[in-house]
């Protein structure tokens, strides 16, 4: 029990992706423009990890050692063209927002690092944890760069689509650069350094 | 003169790095040196213009003939890491200097979402939209493609150059490595914003 309550945790706090491994830099800053859109990519990505850790820890005996990253992209390609269809045909508009990144989950490095450090080597329950845990961990970690930036930039938080979100700031507050590119790398670098403060 | 906007379009104004943010995990990881830089960036501009090419065309000829386009993440994400392979035995065949010298970048690749990014954005014509008068063939595409590899390898080398400055320098404990970095990244960025509304 503990085992598994470790590998949960392990994804959320000691070895959370964006923090911690810093991996999966390009979804990251491209679309945390506010905490929803962090929070679309993040869950993305989420549905993508645990399915591609699931089934790849299903397969792991049967696939050959030689070809085993091959057969990894193929699995985890196939749920983010799944993610694809899906979103285009439910939530177009977030689909719109976030564009190209939803295919480049392919590419993300923590999808595909995951499944050769974890799941090749753990059960179906474990890597599905795991997947849970560092997926949740990602998310959150959208969610807050997404919050800070949306807050700095336009004074709100969890503005969506007809909803306004929670006015912080008075409505004549704008710091547009939070929102563009410049404002993404700035946000990031400085919450990370708060968590290396916190941490020690 | 097309290819002229093209060329400054991709270089500087629509920077891969600081505005579209792709390519970003080679751009911190291979940045603290010049000459690793440089070779990481000459990797990319060979195998991102001829990933372009090749995908570019499985896209027009095999994909939308027959109605394919929902197996483009996976064929092309394949045809990529296939690419990267071949070039890797070929270079070592043909040109075993210059694989010395690109060599250790090329495993690397495969995972660089620029060159899936580019293909993407080249496959669907969606690149051209940018650009005034730029239209979605073969030929605008692969310079297209071409001129963002070298984007990619002007960003990477100007951050390098920064970066040697700044490991001499005393960096607050908590700031030193990733944060200084992306801090640095962000000033490159701004800078890089003034040059929107060139073309």
């Amino acid at each position: 029990m503990s085992k598994a309550l470790n590998t949960f945790t392990n994804g959320l706090l000691k070895e959370n992706p964006t923090f911690g491994l810093v991996l999966g830099m390009c979804p990251t800053l491209a679309t945390t423009t506010s905490a929803v859109n962090g929070m679309s990519m993040g869950l993305a990505t989420m549905f993508v990890l645990i399915c591609s850790n699931v089934v790849i820890s299903m397969l792991r005996n049967l696939i050959p050692d030689k070809v085993h990253i091959p057969a990894y992209i193929v699995v985890i390609a196939s749920f983010v063209t799944m993610v694809q269809l899906l979103m285009q045909a439910y939530l177009p508009s977030i689909y719109e927002t976030l564009g190209l990144f939803i295919p480049l989950i392919v590419v993300n490095c923590i999808v595909l690092g995951r499944a050769e450090a974890f799941a090749a080597k753990n059960g179906v329950g474990l890597s599905a944890l795991d997947g849970i845990g560092m997926g949740l961990g990602f998310t959150l970690s959208l969610t807050v760069l997404g919050a800070v930036r949306e807050l700095l930039g336009s004074g709100m938080i969890f503005a969506a689509g007809d909803y306004a979100g929670l006015t912080i700031f008075p409505e004549d507050y704008k710091m547009l650069i939070f929102v563009l590119a410049p404002g993404a790398f700035i946000a990031l670098a400085y919450l990370m350094a708060l968590i290396n403060k916190l941490r020690k | 003169m097309v290819y002229l906007l093209i060329i400054i379009s991709a270089i500087f104004v629509n920077n891969i790095v600081f505005s579209q943010f792709l390519g970003i995990c080679p751009f911190l990881g291979v940045s603290k040196k010049i000459d690793t830089a440089a070779g990481m960036g000459a990797a990319v501009t060979f195998v991102l213009t001829l990933a372009t090419v090749v995908t570019y065309l499985l896209q027009k000829y095999v994909l939308e003939p027959f109605e394919l386009t929902f197996l483009q993440t996976i064929l092309f994400i394949l045809v990529i890491a296939a690419l990267v392979q071949m070039i890797e035995i070929v270079l070592k065949k043909v040109s075993p200097s210059l694989y010395q010298a690109l060599g250790v970048f090329l495993p690397l690749i495969t995972t660089n979402c620029c060159i899936l990014g580019v293909a993407i954005l080249v496959g669907d014509g969606t690149w051209a939209g940018k650009i005034p008068g730029a239209e979605a063939n073969l030929l605008q595409g692969t310079v297209y493609a071409f001129a963002t590899a070298v984007g990619f390898a002007v960003a990477l080398i100007l951050f390098a150059g920064i970066r040697e400055q700044l490991s001499m320098n005393k960096v607050p404990k908590a700031m030193e490595g990733t944060p200084v970095a992306l801090l640095t990244a962000g000033l490159l960025a701004m800078a890089f914003m003034g040059f929107s509304g060139v073309v």
